[in-house]
């Protein structure tokens, strides 16, 4: 079964992709669009020797992860906006204890309550150190289920490798469309965590999961260490694909996830009427693919960031240019999607404008 | 003989070991420790009965209680 | 022949306790409760098998002082982490929460219910002084009517702040709870009682989920010199706060019953389109 294709609803590609990866253990609490996760999760895992625990709230969920990925397992929890906000100050600690786990956002519209469609709303609380204190985490932001799939296998791969929680966020479209998936073999070579909070045998010292640092010398030294890791996470990690860009055209459209794939009709589009474009598409929203947008600014003349928001990645893309080209914006939000006649009007009117 | 064993720079002079004991055996001392506190002392080592009332009631573990066993070796 | 004194060892500290000196304040029985659960540890010889968790609040720091396998819980939070780390790793370890009043019975009610509710099989310490510690002496769920404290400077006034909770009778409408109890520390003939609790806790831990509460004392915050804090907790908070089993494998209450409803009897509602 592992390397046939199937077709697969993507909330379920998704948890069937964390099982592959040895995640074996999975804590949350319902919210719409992305309950699919945990009702596979709920049927799966028992029979395979898992966990699953449906937890009385986001916070709760988001402290049973951090209990269980500080006693040195694979684990996760999936949630969608709302109940991510309430995750904030759990995910502060775990990135301060330095407790891999992998978190799943699948993005409903906001502020508030909100509503229930496709939004790329959390771009900044995803990016821009999610929760409290100074630090940062990766963000994974597939386009299409395959991607989904092998990027929850990544999740879990650098959450170890730097022993960081990491987001990967989706988006309603996401979750419910279904495609056609390969599933990698289930993982069995699974890190060891020499660190993790087992039970302290006599032939070594104990264990403590802590965030708490009174000293300001401590915390900051704590702090610096944590950068430092940023440091590295920034050089190795940014992920992004270049579509219809060898030719260095003029204009270059830059979107991520779902977005993503319309912005890629659109280019399609536009070049079959003659018009030269290209798009760049963060992979990693942190760390941001900043220096092969600067590298495309050598060529590009104007960047269109399009988003499911009111404008958010939209800055990261600008930081990247410098000032050296215009960085425009369009974008719907509140959960509404696009169609690619949309898209390509608004890029024909940006283009006029400039 | 018994002996209660306080360790000095544990304590903080909190009186509770002494109102534990039945035989009003411990005071603060007159020496000071590095926390800046009179440690407990015991005053009457020989009346000493070991109960360990007064560890028992330490918030701080700086009691330790030994009784004086006769041993008859040959 | 000859005749020798030896000594014997009534008393030592444990093992289980580190050599860490700690920060609390002279008279606070924050460490006559470490020293317990470290004693009950130590006698059951579970050291290399016990992952315990701190909370926020005074005992905020109870990581440095017992020599285990530590987590530092979210202020509340204690529950779910414990939840986490009891569930993944194996049947044999033991797995403790240590919790003051504000973190248990304020912020984090819901993470304490729900642990007890699903039964998790932990054993939950908590602190009752009735008063926030570490942030300076602010009242807590647990304070008592008329009790003056820095954010209640007028005396509780229980029409505006509610009565304080009773967490153990409160968990004791549970299904699932196999053991709560509540001690008191206030002199040697009560603490050797509290002590057995914990024992008690810990030795049917892996039965189901156990809680022991345990009145306590904050002579910083109350104002008042340790030894007479601790008559204070006895002329004040005993009677309100009743130390006892509330519940053991032996002596469970009515609402330990579990219930087991009839699903093979639709009740009709098939017809109707409900789901069974």
């Amino acid at each position: 079964m592992s390397a046939q294709r199937m077709l697969m609803k993507g909330s379920e590609a998704i948890a069937e992709a964390a099982i592959r990866a040895g995640c074996r253990c999975f804590f949350g609490y319902p919210i719409t669009p992305q309950n699919e996760i945990p009702e596979y999760m709920s049927k799966r895992l028992p029979k395979i020797g898992g966990v699953f625990v449906q937890a009385e709230s986001e916070v709760s969920a988001v402290n049973m992860i951090y209990g269980a990925g500080g006693a040195g397992v694979r684990v996760m929890t999936s949630s969608s906006s709302p109940g991510v906000s309430l995750m904030a100050e759990g995910f502060s600690y775990l990135v301060g204890a330095e407790v891999p786990v992998v978190i799943v956002n699948i993005v409903r519209g906001g502020p508030g309550l909100g509503g229930i469609g496709p939004s790329q709303g959390d771009y900044f609380m995803m990016t821009r150190g999610f929760g409290h204190g100074d630090q940062r985490a990766v963000v994974l932001a597939p386009s299409t289920l395959q991607e989904a799939v092998d990027l929850m296998g990544l999740a879990f791969d650098l959450a170890d490798k730097y022993r960081s929680p990491t987001l990967l966020v989706g988006d309603g479209l996401i979750g419910q469309m279904m495609e056609p998936v390969t599933f990698p073999e289930a993982r069995l070579d699974l890190p060891e965590k020499p660190w993790a909070t087992t039970g302290k045998p006599k032939t070594r010292e104990r264990n403590v999961i802590n965030s708490l640092d009174l000293a300001p010398e401590d915390l900051e030294a704590r702090v610096e260490r944590l950068f430092a890791k940023y440091a590295r996470i920034e050089a190795d990690e940014p992920r992004c694909e270049r579509f219809m860009l060898d030719d260095n055209p003029p204009l270059c459209l830059c979107a991520y996830g779902t977005m993503a794939r319309i912005a890629k009709s659109a280019v399609q589009r536009l070049r079959a009427e003659g018009v030269s474009v290209g798009l760049l598409r963060p992979i990693t929203l942190w760390p941001f693919p900043a220096s092969a947008i600067a590298q495309q600014a050598e060529s590009a003349r104007q960047f269109i960031c399009v988003e499911l928001s009111r404008g958010q990645m939209v800055e990261d893309a600008r930081r990247a240019v410098e000032g050296r080209r215009p960085v425009d914006f369009w974008g719907r939000a509140g959960g509404v999607v696009p169609s690619v006649e949309e898209i390509v009007a608004e890029v024909r009117r940006l283009i006029r404008d400039r | 003989m018994n002996r209660v064993a306080i360790d000095q720079d544990r304590c903080k002079a909190c009186r509770l070991c002494i109102g534990a004991c039945r035989l009003n055996l411990l005071a603060l001392g007159q020496s000071l420790n590095a926390k800046g506190y009179h440690p407990v002392e015991i005053t009457d080592r020989a009346r000493c009965v070991a109960c360990a009332q007064c560890a028992a009631m330490c918030p701080e573990g700086a009691i330790a209680v030994y009784r004086g066993v006769k041993r008859t070796s040959a | 022949m000859s005749e020798q004194i030896e000594e014997r060892a009534v008393f030592e500290r444990t093992r289980v306790l580190t050599a860490k000196h700690t920060h609390y304040c002279p008279g606070c029985t924050h460490g006559i409760a470490h020293r317990l659960v470290a004693e009950v540890i130590d006698e059951l010889d579970i050291q290399e098998k016990t992952i315990g968790v701190c909370p926020v609040g005074c005992a905020v720091l109870a990581y440095e002082y017992f020599d285990l396998d530590m987590q530092e819980a979210a202020h509340g939070r204690a529950p779910a982490v414990a939840t986490g780390i009891r569930r993944v790793l194996p049947p044999d370890r033991y797995v403790f929460t240590y919790q003051g009043d504000g973190d248990l019975a304020s912020i984090g009610m819901a993470e304490i219910v729900h642990a007890a509710n699903r039964g998790e099989k932990i054993t939950v310490i908590f602190i009752n002084n009735g008063i926030y510690g570490m942030t300076g002496g602010q009242m807590a769920p647990t304070t008592l009517p008329g009790v003056k404290t820095t954010t209640s400077p007028y005396g509780r006034a229980p029409e505006e702040c509610g009565h304080p909770i009773r967490v153990s009778e409160l968990l004791n409408t549970l299904v699932a709870p196999r053991f709560i109890a509540r001690g008191a520390l206030s002199n040697p003939r009560e603490i050797a009682r509290a002590k057995k609790l914990i024992r008690q806790a810990f030795e049917l831990q892996h039965t189901g989920f156990t809680f022991v509460e345990l009145l306590s004392t904050c002579p910083t915050g109350w104002g008042l010199p340790p030894e007479k804090a601790m008559r204070w907790l006895e002329h004040n908070m005993m009677p309100f706060f009743r130390t006892g089993v509330l519940r053991a494998p032996d002596a469970m209450p009515e609402s330990a019953t579990p219930y087991a409803p009839d699903l093979s009897n639709d009740g009709g509602a098939a017809k109707n389109g409900a789901a069974t």
